[in-house]
């Protein structure tokens, strides 16, 4: 049986082909648990001059949204807002903030000095509404279809790469 | 002669020791100690989906501390313990639970080990019974002897 000498180095070459797999998994992205669900209802008041805020029905009138969640005490938060800024410029999307444990002053002072790419922004000054979203640090980005159904999370921030990569599929296949 | 744990065993020792104690304090508890503690217990249940490798329980992350809130919420409100956990697995997916659920997807995950552990053991077992199993070898004939003190340098 010449074979048998083999198999601890096929078990071993398993092992690593598995292992070395396991290296590209990312343990800090929790995949989310809502999506192809409708989005949480509840509502949030506006950050002040973003009326409406963040309304759940409106989600659902059609066209597609983009819910971002940020604050402006949030680093990584600056680093992605050009690339929110750019998808703002496509002009196919409902852009909405989602204001996350933010002093309203401070809020309004981030889209002041970087650009304010939301047609509306709720201000959730608890928490409480982003944890029925399932977000567990900021930057947090969904894409929501006209049904109101969440197509699709992203965790952390948004690099350039990731509108074409990501962003633009992800509104293509929402498309109807 | 008895040996002295060296230094660094101790230090580890009595971290591992307090780590088991730790226990984030919150503001605001159950007034009902039997509700708080059923909440403890659900707590080191629940991981905390910053830190990872933490429960909620023993977590100082802001984000914990706002779950550990819901729990005591839904307790008072009068959840079972399995409402409350679903109330978190619908937000946050099976991920927020410290043990995983067994379904087609953690198969792995949960026959793994044994799996492995009977594998290994029958590979031990065959081994073992190849080696009984061979013949003894004929003793060493006088001149193979000779050969092998001259070449062990003795006599």
């Amino acid at each position: 049986m010449h074979w048998r000498r083999f198999i601890p180095l096929i078990t071993v070459a398993l092992l690593a082909v598995l292992l070395f797999a396991g290296l590209a998994l990312d343990p800090k992205i929790v995949p989310s648990a809502l999506i192809d669900k409708p989005v949480p209802p509840f509502d949030l008041p506006p950050l002040p001059g973003k009326e409406p805020g963040l309304i759940a029905a409106n989600l659902a009138r059609g066209g597609i949204s983009l819910v971002n969640v940020w604050a402006s005490w949030c680093g990584p938060c600056r680093i992605e807002h050009p690339q929110l800024m750019e998808i703002a410029k496509i002009g196919k999307l409902h852009m909405i903030g989602l204001n996350y444990k933010d002093d309203p002053a401070n809020a309004l002072a981030f889209l002041k000095q970087l650009g304010d790419p939301y047609e509306t922004v709720g201000a959730d000054r608890k928490g409480r509404i982003a944890i029925e979203w399932g977000v567990y640090g900021v930057p947090e980005t969904f894409l929501i279809d006209g049904r109101g159904h969440i197509v699709m999370k992203h965790v952390g921030p948004l690099r350039p790469e990731d509108i074409p990569e990501k962003i633009l599929p992800a509104i293509k296949a929402a498309t109807p | 002669m008895r040996r002295r744990l060296p230094g660094w065993v101790l230090v580890l020792m009595l971290m591992t020791a307090s780590h088991a104690q730790a226990m984030a304090v919150d503001a605001v508890t159950l007034q009902d100690p039997a509700l708080e503690a059923r909440a403890r217990i659900l707590m080191q249940g629940l991981r905390c989906l910053v830190c990872q490798n933490q429960s909620i329980e023993i977590s100082d992350a802001e984000l914990a501390g706002d779950l550990r809130r819901i729990v005591r919420e839904r307790i008072a409100a009068g959840d079972t313990d399995d409402q409350v956990r679903a109330h978190l697995v619908a937000r946050y997916g099976d991920w927020v639970l410290m043990r995983p659920p067994v379904k087609p997807s953690t198969l792995v995950l949960w026959a793994g080990p044994p799996v492995l552990l009977i594998l290994g053991g029958v590979a031990l077992w065959m081994t073992q019974k190849k080696r009984k199993d061979e013949p003894e070898p004929p003793p060493l004939t006088e001149a193979e002897k000779a050969q092998l003190r001259a070449l062990s340098g003795s006599d």
